[in-house]
């Protein structure tokens, strides 16, 4: 998985470069608006994280530039500016997704694996299964080592996503936007609470826990022993 | 192009209102003084036609006719500029006063219209560079010869002194006007200086003394409304002032905690040798304060574009039991971990923004399950009343005192200071209800009293669309 990052802010660019490579990806990156449009043009990619404010071109000309020459890479835009005119710009553009700056480098890492997944898209499983944790989507059945496991709805659709992103850390942002819909910090412990209600009916008397808290990060499902997945 | 200053435009419009009032009266004087003229020449004309009338009349033989002409002559003595013209039956000068050459016209129209020789009608004419006005009249001898006679009167003196009137007249209009617009504007400086007492006051009110006032008392009345709303207005700034010098002295503290935290534990860390797992407890640790320190950045930014008025809601019919029902959703788990329970009454739908309201429902909604003790409930309730709809969430719990009613929304404001850093986040949540609310032009209030608190939402009802 080959990623591009465009961002002429020193240390934001190395610690993305950083951070993405140590995630598992491999990561160019482009210092202004001109080298990043040349690499694009280039190299193959699976997605690019383009800055708007970019010395040269800013982000949304690159952005242009790319779509001309007709490639159909996923772009994934960082504002510092949380403007509704922004995100409409950008979106309209064609960008796929959007951060705000400052953002949690989970939830970033969340969204680009979301989107490199969008770029591969294969046929949505209705069949989840984590070790001995079984989910169907269809008939809304979960059971663990064969016994059925009562679910709410939203405890449900939780564990879908935890399913669906097994070993990836989920940042509580996102689980809240992907579950609940809510598009905002809350200075509730809400995710946490939920969470903790959903490992008491799955992880509860057994051995192997499958959900684990990434401290600082957010939580993760993992199906084999807990590696050092970031 | 720069208006006219108030002095200027009334003494301009002083000196044109009282020229216009004197020319009126100067044009009614002259016409006044021209009548009377008229009227004693016609007085004078009448009784010399009258005077020969009687001497023709008294003519009765031809040797009597024969000395009228000495007895008229006799009879005119001292009138000069009274000319006297007698025409025969046949049109030939049978008298003519020496000096007088009147004009053919005039007797044409007397020999052959009787009109124009009734007595009284009075012809006026110019000739020779003199003015006359005269009569003529028919007239039969004692004899029974008819005749026609002219009488007139050169009317140039007075004349001269119309004019003379008249040109006195110009000048002392003119001189009026130009007194009429220095008085006034004497007048309008003296008049207008109490504005230019407000005017000073105003003028040294800076920002830090936004508390001066205008004194209302001593001003005229029609400056009283004017200096009311600058007081008005001076209130409103100087509130706002007020609030903002707190805000940003509110967010120098808020950053100041968190920064001073973070300081504070990065030196101890790097003070002596670690081993990993020390690091990374310190990382954690500053990780959640940044955190923390995002997240104030965000909603202050969120504020900030409420301000700006960046905040346009979405044009949607958002139905407002949905989403407190999605909200309950999100909330419950945690409600039902600290014993609270959740319920919505009625429903309703408003016009907006969905995720704006969302936002401020939420807000209300998790601060209500904060403050409600365990084993209460949490209320929602929902209703319409014409073009509004009334949003109300209660809670049972602690009475907020009424002195912090009116600040609660306020940023930063906290009923209890030293809960602040206990998760309640930085004191923004009802700040950006506020927002939001204002950018749906709708209204919030709060209650708190019988150990219910109350916020009520004031929003505009659905439209079709």
């Amino acid at each position: 998985m080959k990623i591009l990052i465009v961002e002429d802010e020193p240390k934001t660019g190395d610690y993305l470069k950083q951070g993405l490579s140590e995630a598992g990806f491999v990561t160019d990156l482009a210092r202004d608006g001109w080298e990043g449009l040349e690499l694009a043009k280039a190299g193959h990619y699976d997605l690019m994280i383009l800055d708007v404010m970019l010395p040269g071109l800013n982000g949304w000309q690159v952005l242009e530039g790319i779509r001309r020459s007709g490639i159909e890479v996923p772009v994934l835009f960082l504002t510092a500016r949380d403007r509704v005119e922004d995100r409409v710009k950008g979106l309209e553009s064609g960008a796929d997704d959007y951060l705000v700056k400052p953002f949690a480098f989970a939830e970033l890492l969340a969204r680009v694996r979301s989107l490199v997944r969008r770029g591969h898209a294969g046929m949505e499983s209705s069949f989840l299964k984590a070790a001995d944790l079984e989910l169907d989507l269809l008939r809304r059945r979960a059971t663990r080592a064969g016994r059925k496991v009562e679910l709410t709805a939203k405890e449900f659709a939780l564990l879908e996503l935890f399913l669906r992103r097994q070993g990836e850390v989920l940042p509580r942002s996102l689980i809240a936007s992907q579950v609940w819909d809510m598009n905002f910090d809350s200075d509730t412990n809400v995710i946490d609470v939920a969470v903790r209600r959903l490992r008491v009916k799955i992880d509860d008397g057994f051995e192997f826990k499958l959900i684990h808290t990434v401290r600082g990060m957010g939580y993760v499902l993992e199906a084999g022993p807990r590696g050092t997945a970031p | 192009m720069k208006s006219l200053s108030l002095t200027t435009r009334i003494s301009l419009l002083f000196a044109v209102a009282a020229s216009l009032v004197l020319l009126v009266t100067g044009y009614i004087l002259t016409q006044v003084v021209e009548a009377h003229f008229e009227d004693q020449d016609r007085h004078e004309l009448t009784g010399k036609l009258e005077l020969i009338q009687n001497l023709f009349k008294h003519a009765t033989s031809n040797k009597e006719l024969d000395q009228l002409p000495q007895q008229l002559d006799d009879a005119l003595v001292g009138h000069p500029g009274l000319a006297v013209v007698v025409v025969d039956a046949a049109g030939g000068l049978w008298f003519v006063t020496s000096g007088s050459d009147f004009p053919r016209a005039l007797l044409q129209e007397c020999q052959t219209q009787s009109r124009g020789c009734a007595p009284g009608t009075l012809q006026q004419w110019k000739q020779a560079g003199g003015s006359y006005r005269g009569m003529a009249l028919s007239i039969t001898a004692g004899g029974g010869k008819p005749y026609t006679v002219i009488v007139a009167q050169d009317i140039q003196d007075h004349e001269h002194f119309i004019g003379k009137f008249r040109s006195v007249l110009a000048i002392a209009i003119t001189l009026a006007a130009f007194a009429t617009a220095s008085l006034g504007w004497i007048v309008t400086r003296w008049g207008l200086s109490p504005l230019r007492q407000v005017t000073d006051t105003v003028a040294n009110i800076s920002a830090e003394r936004l508390s001066d006032r205008l004194q209302v008392a001593n001003l005229p009345t029609e400056l009283i409304p004017l200096a009311a709303a600058f007081n008005a207005m001076l209130a409103r700034l100087d509130d706002s002032f007020r609030r903002l010098s707190e805000f940003s002295s509110n967010i120098a503290h808020e950053l100041r905690t968190p920064i001073s935290n973070l300081m504070t534990q990065t030196q101890v860390a790097l003070s002596s040798a670690r081993d990993k797992d020390e690091y990374k407890e310190v990382l954690y640790s500053s990780l959640e304060e940044y955190e923390r320190m995002a997240q104030m950045v965000g909603d202050m930014l969120y504020l900030a574009q409420a301000d700006n008025g960046l905040l346009r809601p979405g044009p949607d019919n958002v139905d407002l039991a949905d989403e407190t029902q999605g909200l309950f959703d999100y909330f419950e788990a945690w409600a039902e971990a600290r014993g609270v329970s959740l319920t919505l009454m009625g429903s309703a739908t408003t016009f907006g923004d969905r995720l704006m309201l969302r936002r401020a429902l939420s807000n209300l909604i998790s601060n209500a399950i904060r403050h409600t003790p365990p084993g209460q409930a949490v209320r929602v309730s929902l209703s319409g009343h014409g073009d509004k709809v009334i949003v109300t969430v209660e809670n049972p719990g602690p009475e907020i005192p009424a002195e912090h009613l009116p600040r609660l929304f306020d940023r930063f404001y906290r009923v209890d200071p030293s809960r602040q850093r206990k998760g309640d986040g930085a004191g923004l949540g009802l700040a950006i209800v506020k927002s939001i609310i204002d950018a749906h032009e709708g209204a919030i209030t709060v209650t708190s009293a019988n150990g219910m608190t109350r916020f009520q939402l004031t929003l505009p009802a659905s439209r079709d669309r």
